[in-house]
C-alpha cells in the first residue's frame, strides 16, 4: 500500500500559487502519438529501431502477381476466384481485395492486393499460395507488400561490406574463477530482477548485478550458464560478461512466449503462438531457431498448432515445451519433433531432416533422447485391441538402425527415464490387471552400455503401489523411487551394481512413511533430499545413500521448490508468490543445516546458474577425493581466518553501536535535567519523576545456604 | 486516580480507578481510537477516525481536577493527516503531540497552536500503516510498529530515526522494557490474508529485540493469533500480551531473563 497522499487542499493552495486552473476540460486533451504516448519505457530504447520496421502500416497486405490478364466481363469472376483462396486462409479485410486495372487497355493489370486484419494471416497466405497453380500458365507469385519496398532500395552498384576493427569480446566464463569458489543465482521478486553470490561462510548473498524490468516476463539461464535469458515483448535477448551483465545478442520474435536453449549453447530455440482469426481454428504457431553468438535465424517453423502438439496416452490437449527435443550431447547435432507417426530429426549442419525425411513410426506418442549418446528412445502405444502389443524402440541418428526392442503387454501408459551419462534408462510401465479394472507398475531396465542392451524387469514389493516419483541418480547407479497409497508413501533404493552380483538391480533399502512427493538428488549423486511439497507444506529430509542413513530433517515451511547448487554443497529451497505469504528462499548445507534465509515478497523465481562439466578425467576427480584431507588443510585455515574476522567485525560493530547509544542516552539525560522544573510545574509541584524511574543495578546478594549447630564439649 | 478510555462507540470516558464509576463522557462523531494523559495529567490528547464526511482528527480536552467542573469543549481540534490516526501521544513538556497512522508518517505538531512542527522522513519511514506506538518511560524517545514488517525507534525532540527492528511478520503492537534495553514487538498476519491452514498451532510470538543492537534475542510463543496488544508492568518483570484468538497471556520473567547477553 503507498504512503504516497497528497492532501486536496494543499494541492489546491499550491496550483493558486502557481496561478494555475484547477478546472480542466478532459475532452479536450490530446495525448501524445504512439503506443507509449512518447513516454520512453526502460527497455523501449532497446527495440527502438526494431519497432521501426514493424510500424509500416502495411503489415498486412500481400501482392498476388501473375494473375490472368482478363477483359471487364470476366472481372468478377476472377475476382471471386481469388476471393475464394484467399478467404480460406484469413479473414480479408473489408474492401480489401483490390485488382488494379489498366485504364487504356480495360484490362487487369495481372495482379491484385490483398489485405488481412494481422500480419500472422498475410504471411501465412504467402506462405501457402506462393507457386499456387491456378492453371498451366497462370503460377501466383505472392510476396509481402513491404518486401517490395525493401528490395526496391537495394542499391545497382555493389558495396563491399565494412569491415570493423577486432574488439576483443569479454571472458563470458570469468564467475567460474572466483577465489571463494562461490557459485551465483538469479532470483526475481516484484519488478526486480538480481544476480547473487552464494556467499555461505559469512551466511550470506553478496550481489553482482541487479537490474529492475531487466525481463518482461521470466528469466533463463543457458545450460552451461554462460548467458542469462530475458524474455520481452519483442523478442529474447541474452546477457553475459566478465564481470558484470551486458546485453550480448537480442533475438526478434514478436510476443515470444518460451525459450529453450541446445545443451551446448549454440543455439536458441524461441516459441510463440498467436489466435487464429477465426476462432475454430487451432492457433497458429511461430518457432525460429537462432545461433546464438551471430543472432543469425537458422530456421523457422511456421504451422499450425495442431501439427506443433505432443500427444500422449491422455490424447493431444496442447503444446509441452519444449516442442524440438536436443539429442547427441554437448555438440548440439540434432534436434527433433514429435509429429503424427513419425518422429522428424533434423540434423545442425544444414538444418534440415536427416536424409531428407522423418522417421515414421507409426502410432508413436513419445520419443526421448539419451543425455549423451545419438540415441532415441520411442514409445509406441497397444494398437488395434491387443493385436499389436506397445513397445518401446532405442533408435540410433544419424543412420536410423533400432539398437534394442521390446514389446510390453497390456500397457495403460508408459513414462522413460534417462539416467544423467546415458548408461541406463528405465521404462515405467502401467499395465492393467487381468480385470482391466486396475493398473499396476513395472519398470523396464535398459543397461545402455553393455552389449547387445540387455533389459531387466522390476517389480516393487507390492505391485499395487501407485508410483509418486521416479529419480536416476546422477552420474551414478541408483535410483530412488516414491511409492505407496498411503497418506504417507514409501521411499526406496535401488541399485543397478549390487554388491553380489554385478548384472542384477538390487534393492537396497526402503524408508517407509515419508512425508515426502518429491526426489531431489546433488547432482554429483551420492546425497538425496526427500522433500513434501505442496499438501506435506514444505518438509525436507536429507539422506546419506551411501551410509543409507538420514543427515537431517527440517521444514521450510510452504516451499514450493528445492534446488541444488550446481557443485552439490547448498540446497535451495524457496516459496514462490503461488502463496501470498513466507515469500523468499533459505539455503542449507548438503547435510541439512540452515545457513540463511531471505524473505522477499512477490517471490517469482529462484535459479542456480549452471556450471559447464568439469575438465578433469574421472581419473582425475577419484585421485582429488582420495586425497582430500590434504586439499582441505588449506581451506579450513581459510575458514578459521574469515570467521575470526567475522568476529572481530562483529565485536567492532557492537562496540560503535553502543557508544553511539551512550550519546543519544546522556544527550537525553541532560534535555531530561534542563526540563526538571518544568515538569515539577505541570505536576503542581509533585516531584514524582524518581517514582517513574527504573534501574537495573546488580547486586551482590548473600544467602543463607546452611545452618548448622555443633555442640562442643567443654572441659573443664 | 483517572483512567481515560476511547471506543468505537463514539466516546472516550473518564472513570474513578478506584471506585469504578463513569466520571465524565465525551461525545464524538465518529470513533475515537487514541488516548493520552498529559504529564500533570490536565489535558488529554484523543484522536478520532474518519467517518461518512467527517476526516480523522486530533483533539484535545481540558481534563478539571474536580469531574462536576468538567466541559466538554475542546482546546485544540488538528486536522489533516489522512486516514486513520492510530496514535496520538504528548511529546516532553507537553509542547508538542506526535501521530502516527494508516499514512504511514509520524507528524509532530505544536499542541498549543495545532502546527505542524515536523515530519518524518520519507525515505527512511514507513512504507505501511503504523499500527502503534510507545513511549520510553522518560518519554525522550518512541518506538513506531508498522505493518511494512518493521518497528522503528525515534528521539522525540528531533524525531530522528534512531534504529530499525526488522522482523517477518507485520507488526501490531510494541512495548518498551523499562528495567532493560529490550523492545518487544507482537505482530502477525490479518486472518482474511491467510490461505492455508498453520499446522503450527500456537506460533504467533511476541520478539524481543536488543534495543541497541536491533538484532533478535528470541520470541515468547502462545498465542494463536496475530498478536493485537503489548504492555510491559512498569517494574519491568513482567508483560502481557492481547491477541486476535481472544486471550490475554501474562508473562512473568525467569530469573534468566535478567542475564540475557548477546
Amino acid at each position: 500500500m503507498a504512503a504516497e497522499v497528497m492532501l486536496m487542499n494543499e494541492i489546491e493552495a499550491t496550483a493558486a500559487e502557481m496561478g494555475i486552473d484547477m478546472n480542466i476540460d478532459f475532452s479536450s486533451i490530446q495525448l501524445p502519438p504512439g503506443e507509449n504516448c512518447g513516454i520512453i519505457a526502460d527497455d523501449d530504447d532497446v527495440y527502438h529501431d526494431d519497432q521501426l520496421e514493424f510500424d509500416s502500416g502495411f503489415g498486412n497486405v500481400i501482392v498476388v502477381d501473375n494473375l490472368p490478364v482478363v477483359p471487364r466481363e470476366k472481372f468478377e469472376k476472377l475476382e471471386g476466384v481469388i476471393r475464394k483462396i484467399y478467404s480460406q486462409i484469413g479473414v480479408i479485410k473489408e474492401d480489401g481485395l483490390w485488382m488494379p486495372v489498366d485504364p487504356e487497355t480495360k484490362k487487369t493489370l495481372g495482379y491484385c492486393f490483398i489485405e488481412y486484419n494481422t500480419p500472422q494471416e498475410a504471411e501465412l497466405a504467402k506462405e501457402k499460395t506462393h507457386g499456387y497453380k491456378l492453371d498451366r500458365a497462370h503460377i501466383f507469385a505472392v510476396n509481402m507488400f513491404d518486401d517490395f519496398d525493401k528490395y526496391m532500395k537495394v542499391p545497382d552498384e555493389w558495396a563491399p561490406p565494412e569491415i570493423k576493427p577486432y574488439t576483443p569480446g569479454e571472458n563470458l566464463q570469468k564467475w567460474l574463477a572466483d577465489e571463494k569458489a562461490r557459485d551465483q543465482f538469479v532470483i526475481r521478486a516484484g519488478t526486480d530482477t538480481e544476480v547473487l553470490w552464494n556467499d555461505a561462510r559469512q551466511s550470506k548473498t553478496e550481489p553482482v548485478y541487479k537490474r529492475t524490468f531487466w525481463t518482461e516476463s521470466f528469466v533463463q539461464w543457458s545450460p552451461m550458464g554462460t548467458y542469462l535469458a530475458t524474455v520481452h515483448r519483442q523478442g529474447a535477448a541474452v546477457w553475459g560478461g566478465a564481470n558484470t551483465f551486458n546485453r550480448l545478442m537480442r533475438y526478434a520474435h514478436p510476443q515470444v512466449k518460451l525459450i529453450d536453449f541446445s545443451p551446448g549453447e549454440k543455439f536458441l530455440v524461441t516459441y510463440s503462438s498467436h489466435e487464429p482469426s477465426n476462432p475454430r481454428d487451432a492457433n497458429r504457431v511461430v518457432i525460429n531457431i537462432f545461433d546464438v553468438r551471430t543472432g543469425k535465424v537458422m530456421r523457422d517453423f511456421k504451422g499450425s498448432a495442431d501439427e506443433f502438439a505432443v500427444g500422449g496416452a491422455g490424447g493431444v490437449a496442447g503444446n509441452s515445451w519444449p516442442v524440438f527435443r536436443w539429442g547427441g550431447g554437448k555438440e548440439d547435432k540434432y534436434f527433433a519433433k514429435l509429429g503424427k507417426n513419425m518422429i522428424s530429426v533434423y540434423e545442425t549442419e544444414t538444418f534440415s531432416l536427416i536424409d531428407k525425411k522423418s522417421l515414421k513410426v507409426e502410432n508413436v506418442v513419445d520419443f526421448s533422447w539419451s543425455p549423451t549418446d545419438p540415441i532415441i528412445a520411442l514409445f509406441v502405444p497397444e494398437l488395434g485391441g491387443g493385436n499389436q502389443p506397445a513397445r518401446v524402440s532405442l533408435v540410433q541418428m544419424p543412420g536410423k538402425e533400432e539398437l534394442r526392442q521390446k514389446n510390453l503387454f497390456s500397457i495403460s501408459d508408459c513414462k522413460m527415464y534417462w539416467q544423467s551419462n546415458g548408461d541406463y534408462l528405465a521404462v515405467k510401465a502401467d499395465r492393467y490387471t487381468k480385470t482391466k479394472k486396475s493398473t499396476y507398475t513395472g519398470f523396464e531396465l535398459f543397461r545402455i552400455k553393455e552389449r547387445d542392451i540387455p533389459i531387466e524387469v522390476l517389480e516393487l514389493d507390492n505391485k499395487n503401489d501407485k508410483i509418486i516419483a521416479f529419480a536416476w541418480e546422477p552420474k551414478g547407479h541408483r535410483f530412488a523411487v516414491i511409492h505407496g497409497d498411503n497418506p504417507r508413501p514409501d521411499v526406496s533404493f535401488y541399485s543397478m551394481r549390487s554388491t553380489h552380483n554385478l548384472g542384477r538391480v538390487a534393492k537396497l533399502t526402503t524408508l517407509k512413511g515419508k512425508q515426502a512427493n518429491a526426489l531431489f538428488w546433488s547432482p554429483g549423486g551420492r546425497f538425496i533430499v526427500l522433500a513434501g511439497l505442496k499438501g506435506f507444506n514444505g518438509q525436507l529430509e536429507f539422506f546419506n545413500v551411501d551410509e543409507l542413513e538420514t543427515m537431517a530433517t527440517a521444514e521450510h515451511f510452504m516451499a514450493t521448490d528445492v534446488e541444488w547448487d550446481p557443485t552439490g554443497r547448498y540446497v535451495a529451497t524457496s516459496v514462490t508468490s503461488v502463496h501470498e505469504m513466507e515469500n523468499g528462499f533459505n539455503i542449507w548445507s548438503f547435510n541439512g543445516r540452515l545457513l540463511y534465509r531471505i524473505l522477499k515478497d512477490h517471490f517469482f523465481q529462484f535459479l542456480w546458474r549452471p556450471r559447464p562439466p568439469s575438465f578433469l578425467t574421472p581419473e582425475k576427480e577419484e585421485e582429488i577425493a582420495r586425497n582430500l584431507k590434504k586439499y582441505s588443510k588449506k581451506y579450513e585455515a581459510e575458514d578459521q581466518d574469515v570467521s575470526m574476522l567475522l568476529s572481530e567485525q562483529d565485536r567492532e560493530k557492537r562496540r560503535m553501536l553502543k557508544e553511539e547509544w551512550e550519546k543519544w542516552v546522556s544527550e537525553w539525560r541532560r534535555a531530561q535535567e534542563e526540563e526538571k522544573l518544568e515538569r515539577q510545574k505541570l505536576r503542581d509541584g509533585e516531584a514524582s519523576d524518581e517514582e517513574e524511574e527504573y534501574e537495573a543495578k546488580e547486586v551482590e546478594v548473600e544467602e543463607v545456604l546452611d545452618v548448622s549447630e555443633e555442640v562442643l564439649s567443654f572441659e573443664e | 486516580m483517572r483512567l481515560i478510555t476511547g471506543s468505537a462507540d463514539q466516546t472516550v470516558k473518564l472513570w474513578n480507578v478506584q471506585t469504578g464509576a463513569q466520571l465524565y463522557t465525551f461525545n464524538f462523531g465518529s470513533p475515537a481510537r487514541s488516548v493520552d494523559f498529559s504529564v500533570g495529567d490536565k489535558l488529554a490528547v484523543i484522536t478520532t477516525d474518519p467517518f461518512m464526511e467527517l476526516t480523522s482528527a486530533i483533539h484535545v480536552k481540558r481534563i478539571a481536577r474536580d469531574p462536576t467542573e468538567q466541559t466538554e469543549e475542546s482546546e485544540l481540534v488538528i486536522k489533516g493527516p489522512q486516514g486513520r490516526i492510530n496514535r496520538a501521544v504528548w511529546g516532553p513538556l507537553n509542547r508538542t503531540i506526535v501521530s502516527a497512522g494508516e499514512d504511514a508518517v509520524i507528524r509532530i505538531w505544536d499542541s498549543e497552536t495545532g502546527k505542524l512542527l515536523r515530519e518524518a522522513d520519507k525515505e527512511s519511514g514507513h512504507k505501511k500503516t503504523i499500527t502503534s506506538l510507545t513511549k520510553s518511560a522518560d518519554g525522550s524517545h518512541f518506538l513506531t510498529g508498522s505493518l511494512d514488517k518493521s518497528a522503528k525507534l525515534w528521539d522525540t525532540r528531533s524525531l530522528t530515526l534512531i534504529k530499525t527492528y526488522v522482523t517477518e511478520r507485520p507488526v501490531n503492537a510494541v512495548a518498551m522494557s523499562p528495567l532493560l534495553d529490550h523492545v518487544v514487538l507482537g505482530g502477525g498476519q490479518d486472518a482474511s490474508a491467510v490461505t492455508t491452514t498453520d499446522h503450527r498451532a500456537g506460533k504467533f510470538e511476541a520478539k524481543f529485540f536488543d534495543k541497541i543492537l536491533q538484532e533478535e534475542i528470541g520470541g515468547v510463543k502462545g498465542h494463536f493469533g496475530p498478536i493485537n496488544a503489548l504492555a510491559f508492568n512498569p517494574d519491568g518483570k513482567s508483560f502481557s500480551s492481547g491477541g486476535e484468538d481472544g486471550y490475554v497471556r501474562l508473562h512473568h520473567f525467569d530469573p534468566d531473563y535478567f542475564n540475557i547477553k548477546i
